[in-house]
């Protein structure tokens, strides 16, 4: 079992508030990932969780269990870190030992659990080494191979992916993937990135400002998002934010993705400029000048030629736009 | 030619260093090769080398013979050794609190105890000397153990809580996660990570322990409890002075703060290229 229970959680440091009435309840074998720009307290909130932070007020609860003030090593959870945090001195079949030794358990229990773990991740070989050894991904393999042997009821990752490279990160993400399948176990992930949000999470947890933005499946936040916030922040490319007063549309502002807008060279409801073009590929995107709305991104997939200083029309599809009012907060349709 | 190095601006380089090395290592070169010369040959060309004819161990001889010797030596080293161990030990405890707890006053008590470094001990020697009698410490190694470490800890406070907060809290936390005791997670992960600095604090808190004459005459001058500097003292008479004998006891002086400087300094070039390579 491995649920978790937040309850009216606040944190400060002297007059910060950096924690603000957190409410939230992760259930057994859930993927969980807290999701913010830097400084929005997700760090802090898994810290927390761990008890490496003090809580404020209110509770954390694992299984139903108040443990406030249980010690991080009586909470039953493991923990990835960013930086790896192995131990330097040690190799890597100690590294991922350590936390059973000190429990107490028999050596030979701990070697077995040590193998089993070291064959999941594919760290056979490389046992006797110690991390100065290793590289990048192998260090952060090793970091959750000491958190598998554990075998807790927690997992929390705290932005593992953040030192490796572009490849390695997409690989390892789908490693970590595989790994809650295969485990069936409670991750807690927290990262900056929308994208391993996105592909990992069963439910996001977008904060902002030590305050739950929003909760819910990811497409459900891409799909619905609740206010312009969450909009912006979920996607990629960033959603376009229209001047809706211009476009006689109700509220503030008008959300509208990059991949649902149209472009054409010969009309539509709004014209620009051409002031940037990338194309990746598979994908080519589009940077439109275009007052008063500033720079419109139009995702269009495939090739397309444009060249800068071209004019162009585009288009939203108005069935996909999100109409959001003065407090950020999305309006009824 | 390389693309970096210039073949002119390497070699002065190099002739400054060298320059400096001869000037710092001259007089101790004179000291050497003195000791092993006659009186006569010392006072006639203070410069020369020893030769076949004005070779003589005399000097080595008397220090040996005269005096316990051997005993000041091994007074020296455990005052020395046993204050180093403490003056580390417990500055790098309250370092490794000072970095790593967050309490009221944290700032404050780092300051005081950093305030020391500016505070000359000698200035307190008539109520240290107080202190010894009342506690019934004279003449024993303890009185400038205590001493010696009280006089060590700001600066290692000092120096060492800068590279203490310089350990990565993730590593600690991992620890605690592991469920390690504060004490494991200070001696297995921070006491190794900060081993060069602790080299470093360890060098300059050394020598003018080893040096010292001061505390040794007034808290400890018992023929059982002195020390080397204090014992090379029966050479240097008010007017009659066997350099001979003085010569050769720095002779042997300096060689065991070289081995321990030796020591030392390997441990700050390994700290040094583990972080360069990491």
């Amino acid at each position: 079992m491995g649920n978790l229970t937040l309850n009216k959680v606040c944190k400060s440091f002297g007059p910060v508030d950096v924690i603000r009435d957190v409410d939230l309840e992760v259930k057994d074998g859930e993927f969980c990932v807290f999701v913010g720009p830097s400084g929005c307290g997700k760090s802090t909130l898994l810290r927390m969780i761990a008890g490496l932070e003090d809580i404020t007020s209110g509770d954390v609860c694992i299984d139903a269990a108040v443990v406030n003030t249980v010690p991080p090593s009586k909470r039953e959870i493991a923990m990835v870190f960013q930086s790896y945090a192995l131990y330097p001195h040690l190799n890597v079949r100690d590294n991922m030992g350590l936390g059973l030794k000190q429990a107490g358990q028999p050596r030979a229990e701990i070697a077995e659990k040590v193998d089993r773990a070291a064959k999941m991740l594919d760290l056979e070989k490389y046992l006797t080494r110690r991390p100065g050894e290793l590289s990048g991904g192998q260090r952060q393999r090793v970091a959750i191979g000491r958190a598998i042997v554990r075998k807790p009821k927690l997992f929390l990752f705290d932005e593992p992916l953040s030192n490796l490279d572009a490849a390695l990160r997409v690989q390892t993400r789908i490693e970590i993937a595989n790994l809650h399948r295969e485990l069936g176990a409670t991750m807690i992930y927290v990262t900056h990135d929308q994208v391993e949000a996105m592909t990992l999470a069963d439910r996001i947890v977008v904060l902002r400002d030590g305050r739950i933005e929003q909760v819910g499946a990811p497409m459900e936040l891409y799909n619905n998002p609740a206010n312009e916030f969450v909009a912006g922040f979920i996607g990629s490319p960033k959603m376009n934010f229209l001047n809706a007063p211009a476009l006689g549309q109700p509220g503030r502002s008008l959300g509208i993705r990059p991949e649902h807008l149209t472009l054409s060279r010969d009309g539509g409801l709004i014209e620009g400029r051409v002031s940037h073009v990338e194309h990746l590929g598979g994908e080519t995107l589009i940077y439109l000048r275009a007052d008063p709305h500033g720079l419109i991104t139009v995702r269009l997939f495939g090739e397309h030629a444009a060249s800068v200083d071209d004019r162009a029309f585009v288009t939203p599809d108005m069935a996909r736009a999100f109409h959001f009012g003065d407090d950020g907060l999305r309006m009824a349709a | 030619m390389s693309a970096r190095a210039n073949i002119l601006r390497s070699s002065a380089a190099h002739a400054i260093l060298i320059a400096y090395t001869i000037l710092a290592l001259y007089p101790v070169f004179l000291i050497v090769i003195n000791s092993m010369k006659s009186r006569r040959a010392i006072f006639n060309d203070p410069l020369a080398l020893p030769t076949r004819q004005s070779f003589d161990l005399v000097g080595f001889q008397t220090v040996l013979e005269q005096g316990n010797f051997l005993l000041y030596f091994q007074n020296s080293l455990i005052v020395t050794v046993a204050s180093l161990f403490f003056a580390l030990l417990f500055g790098a405890m309250a370092a490794f609190a000072l970095a790593e707890y967050r309490f009221r006053g944290n700032l404050l008590m780092g300051l005081y105890l950093a305030l020391g470094i500016m505070i000359p001990i000698r200035l307190g020697t008539v109520a240290i000397l107080e202190m010894m009698v009342a506690a019934n410490l004279v003449n024993t190694h303890w009185a400038l153990i205590l001493v010696y470490t009280a006089n060590g800890l700001p600066l290692a406070v000092f120096i060492l809580s800068e590279f203490m907060r310089q350990v990565s809290d993730d590593l600690k936390n991992a620890a605690r996660i592991d469920g390690l005791s504060e004490y494991r997670i200070f001696f297995t992960i921070a006491l190794p990570l900060v081993r060069p600095a602790l080299a470093t604090v360890a060098v300059f808190t050394m020598i003018p322990i080893w040096n010292d004459l001061w505390f040794p005459l007034i808290l400890a001058p018992g023929e059982s409890t002195k020390t080397l500097t204090l014992g090379s003292q029966i050479f240097l008479g008010q007017y009659v002075t066997n350099w001979n004998a003085v010569l050769a006891a720095l002779t042997l002086a300096i060689f065991p703060v070289v081995v321990l400087y030796l020591i030392f300094s390997r441990q700050l070039i390994r700290g040094i290229t583990r972080g360069a390579v990491k």
